[in-house]
């Protein structure tokens, strides 16, 4: 069942901008709390190895110190799954940088300077950090999401691209990128008894509740996780870090006394997870009219020891094209690093840059528009699954977004175009992201005689205009007015709710909403359609969608962008990017172009900046400051258009939305380095983009 | 960071006594000591804020020069409308560095003197022949993208960040020192050093050497920075050339050049205004000029491609200048 909009589709301003950009709105480590105590951590300063001795005196003997933790004097927390999360349970280190202690103290100058004081001795071992294609113990990933199988594999790839006519086999190399949300990673923890309550910065207080109540194997009950605003995440808060973990402990060894703990930025580079660097081979066979025949996509990528991560490098592949041959892989190697994480777009955001930096180089091999040679490709039906689409605009999209950029009589010759002293190009590039629905969520909604209406969930608005754009929703589900509507998020005391991640939240808590909202119209017939005076309250929970096993459910996309390349010196310079989405309804369109748009400036970067730059030798990051860990200035972004189709899709979710927080970073990377080429000739297949890849000899 | 004393005289003799303390160190607008010290790379024992001196003025000398206070902010020497009509590389270099706030902030002592940005200078945990003598030098087979490739030693590879530097150093600036044994002048490219054996020595200044000015010679011709670096806008230079170049009948007059980005120190290219002094101005000439100045680079493969990136460089910026020569 779908539901009428009304409040959707409203560019409503966001409810909680004022209070932010009046610095009124009070993020987790703001929180008013009494007698706070500071953490600062103490680190690995070896890859792996073992501690043999730790000194912690001069650090105890510190006025103002009131506790100094380390493996000896932490709690003992259950042995669960998640090796990220076990820390200080033994003398051994798993990673550099990796927490091994921190300092309590009356301020957070005094903690920092103790924990200089402490002195560790350690049995170094060997470490082993290479990425490679041949390494013997490379292995399949477990499933993460089991709709989308790790490997598959439809036809006779190798024989098709045998004797395919035209071929293009090439490797691709994505690079470290790690999330910078302008707000690092915070918590207040306070151990009171028998119970902790936390407020922290995070994408799903439910997680960070479970996670905490199964290490420290305590009823969830006595977990209050509360989360009032979270200052930027990208996925680097989606699921619980060492950092939670550490402030619990050090919460446990003073009782009463809330702990403060904020990352500093150096420490975000290897404590909250980072989008693991890729090494992809895109294989592609094409007959002499430029329809693809073979399709192979294989992604190699690192994890830590401690716990599997795996980037679904090659998970969008089975989406995007018809070709009878196709084969995906993904392999991982388990490395003596920090665990990797989501990173927006997950999988996506690396893949599209190898499958559609290929399509591109297929294309010219072909003699083919790149726009021309997609929509030849199309798929009809799902490739993989053999489904229909419940909607499938990738062609509309590339279509309106050739209209809108000026794509037609576009001179495909590269390295011709010149003004200034600037070689000009442009470029094109494909996306897509899937429906995805997190399974866990449940709405509570009360009802007053006044005709307001509560609506309580333990959601995330990491920033995004999630509270606005779900309040809409709740409008409409109920029929009211936007005004009428007072939505709760952040609290474990709300009914629980899925993560922020995956473009997932509408879909997710929409659904619980308008499920709730259904079950309350059913109450009120039963009062005669009157609320009575003490009101009326309703909870229920995310129904399942009948219609996941009838459709493939996908978002697309269509990037074109326009670079200017200096001809003596090589830097790039993008002067327009152009986006357009079919992503479904649009709830807001104000806080859903922001996403779009931001999306595609990270996309930006990732093309030509962001790059973790690791030292092997130390198995660490070098580049741990924003000084040298360069995203897009302000300066580096041209004029960034965003358009999306109108697309009515019954299927999805009672919204009739597909999501708009990953897709616009999607095939942005793609569109620019498949522009750079038409502009100097020079394919660049290693990102990032710098301006020594494309410097001609002096 | 390591707790310290903090001391704001109000005269110069004060500063200078404080500041010849062991383990004194001055503070300008704290933009690099502070971070340093933050890091526990720069641990001193008092922290002598020099901003309540009267150094702050930029003033008009008899010579037409100009005489720049070491506690001038970066942000205001590069608005200074004498600075923007007789010094444009000045300004230009001023405004490429750094950000709004943080040149708000900066002074021009604190920038003469700001430390390199070499990755293992800034990680304690790493070894720095700078930082900790005889530890070793970590970038040498690490990564070195920032690194110098001129005037460079086995011990030390880290170039000067600064871009301001190189624009005064092309303008034969003079700094101006006032130390326990009095006021001195010492041209700026003579103000630091090469690393040599001992690259934690980066110029010859003495405990309690505060700088109090700068000073520029009458300006010379048409002059223009260009920086070159891995954004367009927040980030330090791979090259920067600082450039003034007069142009009569055809042949070259006057020039200036300096480099940013690939030397230990601001790197005044000799070299290459030897070869272009009375010669032609044109294309063939620039870029011998240019070769001959990289002829000595010593590079490692990450700061390689810094070779013909600096040739290039040198190349646009005197055709540029050149261009607008003729055009005027
Ligand atoms: C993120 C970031 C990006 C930057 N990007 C650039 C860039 O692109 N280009 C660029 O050129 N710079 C850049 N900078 C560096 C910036 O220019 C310097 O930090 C600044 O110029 C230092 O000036 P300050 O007054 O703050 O010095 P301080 O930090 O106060 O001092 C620096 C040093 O100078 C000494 N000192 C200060 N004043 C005097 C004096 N009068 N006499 C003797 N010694 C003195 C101090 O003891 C200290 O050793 C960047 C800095 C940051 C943090
Ligand atoms: S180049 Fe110089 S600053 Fe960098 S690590 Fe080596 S010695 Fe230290």
């Amino acid at each position: 069942m779908t539901i009428t909009p009304r409040a959707m589709g409203v560019a409503v301003d966001r409810f909680d901008g004022a209070a932010k950009v009046r610095g009124e709105a009070r993020y987790a480590y703001e929180q008013p709390v009494d007698r706070p105590l500071y953490l600062y951590p103490l680190t690995a300063a070896v890859a792996t190895g073992r501690i043999a001795d730790i000194d912690c005196g001069a650090a105890s003997a510190e006025p103002g110190v009131v506790a100094v933790l380390t493996y000896r004097n932490a709690t003992r927390t259950a042995a669960i799954e998640d090796g990220e999360l076990r820390i200080l349970q033994s003398d051994e280190v798993a990673f550099r940088g990796q927490f091994i202690g921190g300092v309590v103290a009356e301020t957070s100058e005094i903690a920092r300077h103790a924990v200089s004081l402490v002195r560790v001795d350690y049995e170094e071992r060997p470490h082993d950090v290479e990425l490679r294609e041949g390494r013997g113990d490379l292995r399949v990933p477990r499933e993460v999401q089991p709709i989308f199988p790790m490997d598959t594999a439809e036809g006779d790839v190798d024989a098709a691209l045998a004797s395919a006519p035209v071929r293009v086999d090439q490797t691709y190399t994505t690079a470290w990128n790690n999330h910078n949300p302008i707000e690092p990673h915070t918590t207040i923890a306070t151990w009171t008894g028998d119970r902790f309550t936390f407020y922290l910065s995070t994408q799903g207080v439910n997680g960070i509740q479970a996670a905490v109540a199964a290490l420290f194997e305590l009823g969830p009950d006595r977990v209050r996780v509360i989360s009032p605003y979270v200052g930027g995440a990208f996925g680097s808060k989606a699921r619980p870090h060492a950092d939670v973990v550490l402030a619990a402990l050090a919460a446990r060894l003073v009782p009463d006394r809330p702990v403060k703990f904020a990352l500093t930025r150096q420490q975000m580079f290897s404590q909250v997870g980072y989008r693991p660097p890729t090494v992809q081979r895109v294989r592609l066979g094409a007959d002499a009219g430029g329809r693809l025949v073979a399709l192979a996509h294989e992604s190699i990528e690192p994890t830590s020891k401690l716990q599997e991560f795996a980037e679904h490098s090659t998970r969008a592949t089975p989406t995007m094209y018809a070709a009878p041959n196709r084969r995906t892989r993904q392999r991982l190697a388990a490395l003596d690093v920090p665990t990797p994480t989501i990173m927006r777009a997950p999988g996506e955001a690396s893949g599209m840059f190898a499958l559609e930096s290929a399509m591109d180089e297929m294309a010219i091999a072909c003699g083919l528009d790149p726009i021309e040679f997609r929509i030849r490709n199309d798929a009809q039906r799902h490739p993989h699954f053999g489904l229909p689409f419940s909607s499938r605009n990738l062609v509309a999209c590339l279509r309106e977004g050739a209209r809108r950029f000026g794509w037609d009589g576009r001179d495909p010759t590269p390295g011709i175009r010149r003004t200034a002293g600037w070689l000009v190009g442009t470029g094109v590039a494909a996306a897509t992201y899937p429906v995805l629905r997190l399974p866990g969520s449940m709405a509570t909604i009360r009802v007053g005689p006044d005709e307001r209406y509560t609506v309580l969930i333990a959601a995330a608005d990491i920033g995004t205009g999630t509270w606005t754009a779900l309040s809409q929703v709740a409008a409409d589900a109920l029929g009211v007015r936007v005004e009428q509507i007072d939505l709760r998020i952040g609290d474990t005391a709300y009914p629980k709710a899925s993560n922020e991640g995956g473009s997932s939240g509408i879909t997710s808590w929409g659904s619980a909403i308008c499920e709730a909202a259904d079950r309350l119209r059913d109450e009120l017939a039963r009062h005669g359609g009157a609320v009575p005076a003490d009101g009326l309250e309703v909870t229920a929970a995310m129904p399942e969608n009948p219609h996941i096993s009838r459709y493939a459910m996908h978002a697309f996309g269509a990037q074109f962008a326009e670079v200017r390349v200096h001809a003596e010196i090589g830097e790039v310079r993008v002067r327009r990017q152009l986006g357009v989405f079919a992503v479904g309804r649009v709830v807001n369109p104000k806080t859903a172009r922001s996403q779009l748009l931001g999306g595609m400036t990270m996309g930006l970067s990732m093309a030509l900046h962001e790059q973790s730059v690791f030292d092997p030798r130390f198995a660490q990051v070098v580049t741990q400051d924003l000084a040298t860990y360069h995203i897009a200035s302000n300066a580096d972004v041209g004029a960034v258009e965003v358009h999306w189709i109108d697309e009515d899709d019954p299927y999805v979710n009672p919204m009739g939305t597909k999501g708009v927080g990953e897709i616009g970073i999607v095939g942005a990377a793609a569109a620019i380095a498949n522009a750079v080429h038409h502009a100097t000739g020079v394919r660049v297949r290693d990102l990032p983009i710098t301006l020594d890849k494309l410097l001609p000899a002096a | 960071m390591k707790p310290f004393a903090y001391v704001k005289p109000v005269d110069i003799g004060a500063a200078v006594a404080a500041g010849a303390a062991p383990g004194a160190k001055f503070l300008g607008g704290g933009t690099n000591l502070v971070d340093l010290m933050r890091e526990g790379i720069e641990q001193p024992d008092t922290v002598v804020d020099v901003t309540g001196l009267p150094l702050s003025a930029v003033d008009d000398l008899p010579n037409g020069g100009l005489r720049i206070g070491a506690l001038v902010r970066n942000s205001d020497l590069a608005a200074d409308r004498r600075v923007r009509a007789r010094y444009p590389v000045l300004s230009q270099a001023l405004l490429s560095g750094a950000s709004g706030q943080l040149r708000n902030m900066a002074t021009v002592g604190g920038n003469l003197l700001q430390r390199t940005r070499c990755p293992y200078f800034y990680d304690e945990a790493s070894a720095c022949n700078k930082r900790d003598p005889g530890s070793g030098c970590d970038a040498l087979d690490g990564f070195n993208r920032s690194c110098a490739i001129l005037g460079v030693s086995d011990d030390c590879i880290a170039a000067h960040p600064s871009d301001m530097c190189v624009a005064l150093t092309a303008l034969d600036a003079v700094v101006e020192v006032t130390g326990t044994g009095g006021t001195r002048r010492i041209p700026l490219t003579e103000l630091h050093r090469l690393p040599g054996q001992t690259p934690h020595i980066e110029t010859d200044l003495a405990p309690g050497d505060l700088i109090t000015a700068v000073e520029l010679p009458t300006a010379t011709g048409n002059s223009a920075y260009r920086k070159v670096r891995d954004r367009a806008s927040y980030a330090f230079a791979l090259v920067s050339v600082a450039a003034g170049l007069q142009i009569e009948n055809g042949a070259v007059t006057d020039i200036r050049l300096a480099l940013g980005g690939v030397a230990p120190k601001p790197w005044r290219a000799r070299q290459a205004e030897q070869l272009l002094a009375g010669g032609p101005a044109d294309e063939a000439a620039f870029r011998r000029a240019a070769q001959a100045e990289l002829a000595s680079a010593a590079v490692r493969p990450g700061n390689a491609f810094k070779v013909a990136l600096a040739t290039n460089t040198i190349v646009a910026t005197l055709r540029e200048l050149s261009n607008e020569g003729t055009r005027r």
